[in-house]
This record gives C-alpha cells, structure tokens and sequence, in this order.
C-alpha cells in the first residue's frame, strides 16, 4: 500500500464563477465522496483550506524568522484542499483523484509520499 | 572469441531481451534490478556459449541465470545494508499482483512503459529500452538528443514507475481501450521516426521501422481481438512493404512514381490478410482505416489504376471518428486524383495548417498543377523552411527546380 496527496487546485476566479447552488451540491458531492473513501477503507486524512488571502509565509533558514503575508507561490491557482489516501497503486489512486475531481470541481494533483 | 560467435549470442540476446526483462520485473518487481540481472546474464552467456554451445533453451537459460544474479545481488545489498528486503524477496509468499485479462509478462511490461501517467516521450525511450532492447546511445541516436538527456528521461521515468507505484499490470478491462491506444500510438511514432527521419542522418532507419513492427507482432499476437492492434500492424506492414522503393539515390520517391516491382509481396499478402480481417469484424477505427487505405495503394497495379474514389470513401469514415485538419488534409490529397486539383486546392486552402510542411508540399504540388508556377514556388519555400528529412528535401528541391518561369 502506498499513500497519496491527491490536492486539489483551482483559482479564486473560477471559484467567483460558481452560484451558491452550485456549491451547495459540491459540498454535498464531496461528502459524498469523503464516505466513500472511508467506506473503501482508503480514508487516511482529508481538509478543505481557507483562501489563499490567509496564508503566510515564514522562513526561519536565517538567523531571524521572517514572516510574509500571503501564499509561498504567487501563481493564479492555488491549492484548495486535500486528501491522503491510503491504496495499492498509482492507477488506484488516479480512479479515486478522478472521481474526486469530479465531485469537487477542481483539478486534483495526486503524488504519492515517500517510502519510509 | 570470434567475431560472429559474440555476434551470435547479442542476436539471441536481443531476440529474448523484451521477454526476459518481463519476466525479472514481475518476479523481482524492480526495474533496474531486472535491467542489471539481464546484463550480467549476458556476460555470462558470452564466456560460457562460444565455447560449451548454445544452450538448447537460450531463452530459459537467461532467465534462470538472470534470476540467480539478480538474488545473488539482493543477498548483497542486504549485507551490506542490513536491509531485509532479500528475506522478503526470496521468502516471497504473497500472490502476485493480479494480471488482468492477460497473462503475459511482456504485455504488463508495455502496459507499465506506455502508462498514460508517464510524458509520451518518456514512454517511447522505456518502450525501446525494456522491451526492445535497445541500448541508451541507440534510443537517444534515434530521436537525436543527446545520450545524456535520453539516460536522465529514462531514468526519471523509471523512477516515477518506482516512486509514484505505477502498477506492473494489463489494464481492468474498463480501462483496456484507452490505455491500448497509447501503445499503439507508442509503436506508430517509433515506426514513424523511422520512415521518416529527422536531421542529416539516413532518411530512413530501417532498425526502428523493424523495432516498431516487432513490437506491434507483440502486441496484435498478445491482443488478437484487438481490432486496432490488428489495423495498426496492417498498417506498418502496407507501408514497410514500400520502403526500399520510396527513396531513390538520396530522394524520396512519391507513390506514384513508385517502382511497383519493388514493393515487398509477403508483406503486402500479410497486410492484406489483417486488413481483411478488420473489415470482416466490421467495427473500423483509426489504425484500421489508415491500413485499409494503404490496402487500396498497394492493390493497385500502376498508380492510374488505384481505385481513388475508395481511398476518399476512407478518408471519410475517418474524418467522422478524427476530423483533424491533418485527416482533411489526406483526405483532400486524394479528392484531387478524383475530382482534380481545383476541387482539392479549394479544401486545402482552408485548413489551418500554416507551418505544416505536408500542407505547404501538397498545396505546392496542386499550385504546380494548375500551372500557377509562382504561387508554387512560394509554398515550396515555405515546406523546405520547415522539412527535416533530407529525402524530402531533395524531392521538394527538385519539384521547385522544374518549375516553369
């Protein structure tokens, strides 16, 4: 068994693109979804992230940490949330990224953890 | 040891690479410990077979010396690091992972190389590397770039296979058509490459087009029901069958100036049987169409005879399942023989193709025709600014030399 980050990328103007309807049954796909991973027993840990605006950024490598407000990379999409999976192998993984793109709506990068 | 002895045992050698190497990835799950086992079988096999003979098993006989080498050096590697993986390899009491619809090693093996998870040229170099055996200065020679950007592509792609755990399986059947399709389209771009070379080497490499057909054997004999592993062999071996005749002192020769005498009869009969085959299941695809196509060409007897208004009919049930430019294009190719290159220049002229040497050579070719020698040459500029293959070149050079005015 291997586990996988399967993250899930989008960009704050597709997501301004969405009705709250539209929401509301991605929340619900995506529950969906989380209970199907558990019931798979495939389930290791899973969350949805707040927008980009409330991350910061601290580098500690020098003497003083510096702190600066928003995301380690300024790029259009941003990661949006996650799952970490726990599967036999990496064609595993890629059904279970595309059913999790399809019930969130958003692009899912999946990359296994390394081996111990 | 001679010469032809040593020659001898690299011939078998390459003969069983793809098979033996198969076999050690599934047995010991570990490319490149496969990759070495296979070597120093080799090794092996070149101080013991010119002297005690070929052994009457050559292929059993690899695989088990391989197999001992590669546990000799699991043995090693835990010694040395304390690792418990040899206990685990050698006592390996779990059942394999599970085959899919089809038991072969070689097939998991290509299914493993071509995974749409790996970039599509990294797919080609694992392709020719594992199961065509062919070395890292070859495969980098043959798609020119440097011998160490194909070793780091290779080993960057057998690395994902490792760390992302890309399984070593045939497809779930759901999943068989799409994931055929790329090793079918794997082995067309290495034929490709072949019969149309890029660069200043030879315009054709005869050891690709023939790699390229081996493995398409491999896969229609692994994948007989296969419709499009049946067309696609069809189809290369329709096209093989003309090769010699296609390039005349350093110029590529076009269809209808072939000599039909030189065409390859046993691999045209072969073609013909496959195509028939396809048409008597009667559920066309791509690769299919393309070796029907071909059917019609090489059936004819002097190029006047081919029978165009079947190659356009093609063309059209193509155009339904691709309708890329690139097929109008084709297609528009043999609407001209049909209809006459008025009708064609009309339907070429409209394809977004700009920059597509094929699209600038063929409207060259029905400009010419329709005595518009200035329009002609223009776009026979604009193919040779854009064409690699040094045959073509010389063909398209010539054609603008005769230009009238």
């Amino acid at each position: 068994m291997t586990q996988y980050l399967m993250a899930v990328h989008g960009s704050d103007d597709d997501y301004a693109q969405i009705t709250a309807e539209q929401m509301q049954e991605m929340f619900e796909a995506t529950d969906r979804f989380n209970q199907q991973l558990r019931a798979d027993g495939v389930w290791v840990f899973a969350g949805g992230l707040e927008t980009v605006a409330s991350a910061s950024v601290v580098d500690g490598s020098g003497e003083a940490p510096v702190v600066t407000d928003g995301p380690y990379l300024e790029t259009k999409e941003h990661i949006g949330g996650f799952w970490i999976i726990d599967v036999p192998d990496h064609d595993t993984a890629l059904k279970y990224a595309a059913a999790g793109s399809k019930a969130c709506q958003g692009k899912v990068e999946v990359r296994p953890f390394q081996a111990e | 040891m001679s010469q032809d002895a040593r020659a001898a045992v690299e011939r078998i050698f390459r003969d069983e690479y793809g098979r033996l190497i198969a076999s050690l990835v599934r047995r010991f799950g570990d490319i490149d410990l496969a990759e070495d086992a296979a070597g120093e079988a080799l090794v092996t096999a070149l101080e013991k077979w010119p002297a005690d003979g070929v052994p009457p098993n050559p292929g059993a006989w690899l695989t088990t010396t391989a197999g001992n080498r590669a546990i000799d050096r699991i043995r090693r590697e835990k010694l040395r690091d304390g690792k418990h993986q040899a206990a685990v390899m050698i006592a390996d009491d779990t059942p394999h992972a599970p085959t899919g619809v089809i038991e072969d090693d070689r097939l998991r093996l290509i299914f493993t190389c071509c995974h749409p998870a790996l970039a599509p040229e990294a797919r080609i170099a694992l392709t020719l590397r594992l199961l065509g055996g062919l070395t890292v200065a070859e495969i980098a020679s043959a798609f020119l770039v440097q011998e160490t950007t194909m070793a780091q592509r290779i080993t960057r792609a057998k690395a994902k296979i490792k760390g992302a755990n890309i399984p070593y399986r045939v497809p779930e059947n759901e999943d068989l058509p799409s994931r055929v399709g790329a090793v079918l389209a794997v082995v067309l771009l290495i034929f490709n490459e072949g019969y149309l070379s890029s660069g200043d080497g030879d315009p054709i490499r005869a050891e690709l087009t023939g790699e390229a057909i081996r493995l398409a054997r491999i896969v229609h004999q692994l994948l007989p029901t296969d419709l499009e592993a049946t067309g696609l062999l069809a189809l290369l071996l329709l096209t093989e069958a003309r090769r010699t005749a296609r390039v005349r002192g350093g110029e590529l020769v076009p269809l209808e100036e072939q000599d039909r005498g030189g065409w390859d009869r046993a691999l045209i009969a072969e073609g013909h049987d496959l195509v028939r085959a396809c048409l008597a299941a009667n559920r066309p695809g791509r690769y299919q169409i393309l070796a029907a196509v071909n059917a019609v060409h090489t059936d004819a007897p002097t190029a006047a005879a081919t029978d165009w208004s079947q190659v356009v009919a093609l063309y059209d049930q193509l155009a339904r399942i691709d309708p890329s430019p690139i097929v109008a294009l084709n297609r528009a190719v043999a609407v001209a023989e049909l209809d006459g290159p008025e009708v064609a220049l009309a339907i070429v002229e409209r394809l977004p193709l700009d920059g597509y040497h094929a699209w600038h050579a063929t409207r060259a070719e029905l400009l010419r025709r329709l005595g518009r020698s200035a329009d002609a040459r223009e776009q026979y500029d604009a193919a040779l600014a854009v064409c690699d293959n040094q045959a073509e070149r010389a063909y398209l050079l010539r054609k603008r030399g005769q230009l009238a005015g």
